[in-house]
């Protein structure tokens, strides 16, 4: 039970932004409501990161490699926008 | 090694001689268990690549089937054979079935499973029950989408294409998308394994900069597998999203976009295109060093140019969009990284050439395939920098050309590397050598009827034939008749090492430890290896490569 506590922590705290997604989606319109969810989204994968794949006990190695796709996804925002920006 | 130094049968076989089975073999992980199940539930990872072999050699006859369908059916202008649809659906089975069921896992699913643990001197890859698991979803996997392909019909192509196959294609465009979504996991699952592996089980000694470059190869292509299928994954999702439930992703209609769609695809398939060719270039480090009998020349820019190759590789996706309507600017700068990605494949082929040379040369099959892919893989690296200069491509985009460029990288290139390396470790893998003079004819026929079947499309895309079309003026007539004439003789070389190979399994005779007398510590076990590889762990103690040279004399 100890050791649960702290994931169903975490899960709620996934709940209440999956939420605020919603909301979001519903009111806010424009780059600002994509700021916004983005924002969330980003909130929402360090939780991940951080506690459901336990990188927070892991050594540097490993948060390096789980890094690396993040690295890898900023790759393909990187050269998208460079097509939609100047298109 | 020449036809008379064939390795002789070791000492205690000679016991056996009448005998089907050897000592070595009695022991070996080849009959450590005869039953079915000993096979479909095995988590030896030599018997797995064994699994894998066969299951490839089998999508890569059906995939065969429908190429010498779609050549059949350009004999004649009009196309004759096939119906319009036909012909759409025959293209797809072929790409969709050569790509993610042979090219992509041909040799690292096979070669890199035998072997990545032998080369490293462990006793299994580090998940061995992941890597059972990795074989059942890919075969899942493949047989589901043989079944939409042949039951259904898809007629998009490998590709895919949004808006065509989200709003306008025929069939079971969303059914084939889970398909080879499934096939996916099983290239994630078997890349996992073997980074783990190369990471965690080294043995005692085996540090990076001692590792057979194979092992760096299949290395490199693994941090793609893991890192690029993910895309390819949600990509398939989107289209089924789109199509089932009319989201708005890549249709304009809908506040989409449809280049979108090409984006998110290349981001995967242009990296899949270095899975594809990355573990043949690992092999043909193996089979030059092997038949050179010298060091590679420049060890640390090989492996390191594996690794820039899996990079960069990341960077050049948009050169498949020139014409699509991504921005010039873009467009200018996916241009210059094409021609960045072509500074680490050069440097290889120059450091073979360079190990190459004045080496104590054997001209055995696995050498010739070797030279084959080097030559072939050279001409599509190049035609490939063609392709990426921007003025060049608005002309030969979506012709022959480059389904000319990209077949000899990938058929005559990987395929060729591929029949290199079962020539090459056959011998390891089952315990008996084959006859050489049959290896060396097929591997001769299999370069000319490759140049006879793709050669001729260079010049048809040249002149203006574009690609995916069954109908055609005549006067491009002559040149598709060269291409399926040599279509026909490259199916029957291809079936060649199949036939000499099975032979060699009853009636070759035993190979010993080491026939080719390389280096590597997969030479240092018997052949076929015992189950657990190793009788006690290795220790290495040198870099590899370590051959005595003997250099050939300077005629000059
Ligand atoms: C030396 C580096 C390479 C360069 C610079 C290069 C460049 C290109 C370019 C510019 C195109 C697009 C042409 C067009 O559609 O108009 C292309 C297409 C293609 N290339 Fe390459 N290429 C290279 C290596 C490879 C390799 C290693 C492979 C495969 C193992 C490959 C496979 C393909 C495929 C499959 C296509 C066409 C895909 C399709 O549209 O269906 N290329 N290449
Ligand atoms: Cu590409």
């Amino acid at each position: 039970m100890k050791l649960s506590h702290p994931l169903l922590l975490v899960w709620v705290a996934l709940m209440l932004l999956l939420v605020s997604t919603v909301v979001a989606s519903q009111n806010l319109t424009g780059p600002f409501s994509l700021a916004v969810n983005l924002t969330i989204a980003f909130a929402k994968a360090a939780l991940i990161y951080w506690f459901y794949m336990h990188l927070r006990q892991e050594s540097g190695l490993a948060r390096l490699a789980a890094l690396a796709a993040g690295g890898w996804l900023a790759i393909l925002f990187l050269f998208l926008s460079l097509d939609y920006v100047t298109r | 090694m020449t036809d008379t130094a064939l390795p002789q049968p070791e000492s205690s076989n000679f016991q056996n001689e009448g005998l089907s089975e050897t000592g070595t073999e009695r022991v070996s992980y080849l009959r450590a268990g005869h039953s079915l199940s000993s096979w479909l539930l095995t988590t030896d990872h030599k018997r797995i690549a064994i699994l894998y072999l066969i299951a490839v050699t089998f999508f890569f006859f059906i995939g065969g089937t429908a190429a010498a369908l779609i050549r059949l059916d350009l004999l004649t202008p009009q196309g004759d054979l096939l119906t319009n649809e036909g012909y759409n659906r025959a293209f797809t089975i072929h790409g969709v079935i050569m790509v993610w069921f042979f090219l992509i896992p041909s040799i690292p699913n096979t070669f890199g499973n035998f072997l990545i643990p032998l080369m490293i001197g462990a006793k299994d890859l580090a998940f061995p029950k992941l890597n059972l698991a990795s074989w059942y979803i890919f075969m899942a996997g493949g047989l589901f989408t043989l079944f939409v392909l042949i039951a259904g019909g898809v007629d998009t192509g490998w590709t895919f294409y949004t808006p065509l196959s989200s709003m306008f294609a025929h069939g079971s465009v969303v059914l084939a998308a889970v398909a080879v979504f499934i096939a996916g996991f099983s290239s994630i699952l078997t890349g996992l394994n073997f980074i783990v592996t190369i990471h965690k089980l080294r043995c005692p000694g085996m540090t990076w900069r001692r590792l057979p470059l194979f092992v760096w190869s299949i290395y490199a292509t693994s941090i793609i597998l893991v890192l690029a299928t993910p895309v390819l994954a949600i990509t398939l999702v989107l289209i089924a999203a789109e199509r089932l439930f009319g989201l708005g992703i890549f249709d304009p209609a809908l506040g989409g976009d449809p280049l979108l769609y090409q984006h998110l695809f290349w981001f995967y398939s242009h990296p899949a295109v270095y899975i594809m060719v990355l573990p043949a270039l690992g092999v043909a480090s193996e089979l030059v060093a092997a038949a050179a009998r010298k060091p590679i020349f420049g060890y640390q820019f090989v492996a390191g140019s594996s690794i820039a190759i899996a990079i960069i590789g990341f960077l050049v996706w948009g050169h498949h969009m020139f014409v699509a309507g991504q921005s010039m600017y873009a467009s200018a700068v996916f241009s210059f990284l094409s021609l960045a990605v072509a500074v680490p494949s050069g440097i290889k082929v120059y450091n073979w050439t360079a190990t190459l040379y004045k080496g104590h040369i054997s001209l055995d099959p696995p050498f010739l395939f070797a030279m084959s892919f080097i030559g072939l893989f050279t001409v599509g690296g190049l035609t490939g920098l063609i392709l990426a200069m921007l003025a060049i491509d608005v002309h030969v985009h979506d012709t022959y050309f480059v389904v000319a460029h990209f077949h000899y990288i990938m058929v005559g290139g990987t395929v060729s590397a591929f029949f290199g390396a079962l020539n090459y470790w056959w011998p390891k893998m089952i315990g008996r050598t084959y006859s050489l003079v049959w290896g060396r004819l097929s591997a001769i026929l299999i370069f000319l009827g490759f140049n006879l079947t793709f050669f001729p499309q260079f010049l048809l895309g040249y002149l203006g034939m574009p690609r995916r079309y069954h109908v055609y003026p005549p006067e491009f007539q002559l040149l598709h008749v060269f291409s399926t004439v040599g279509a026909g003789l490259l199916g029957v070389a291809y079936v060649m090492p199949f036939a000499y190979l099975y032979y060699s399994m009853r009636y070759g005779t035993p190979a010993g430890f080491n026939p080719w007398g390389a280096t590597g510590l997969e030479w240092t076990v018997p052949s076929p290896p015992p189950k657990h590889n190793f009788e006690t762990i290795p220790v290495v103690d040198s870099l590899p490569y370590q051959y005595d040279v003997e250099l050939e004399e300077d005629h000059g």
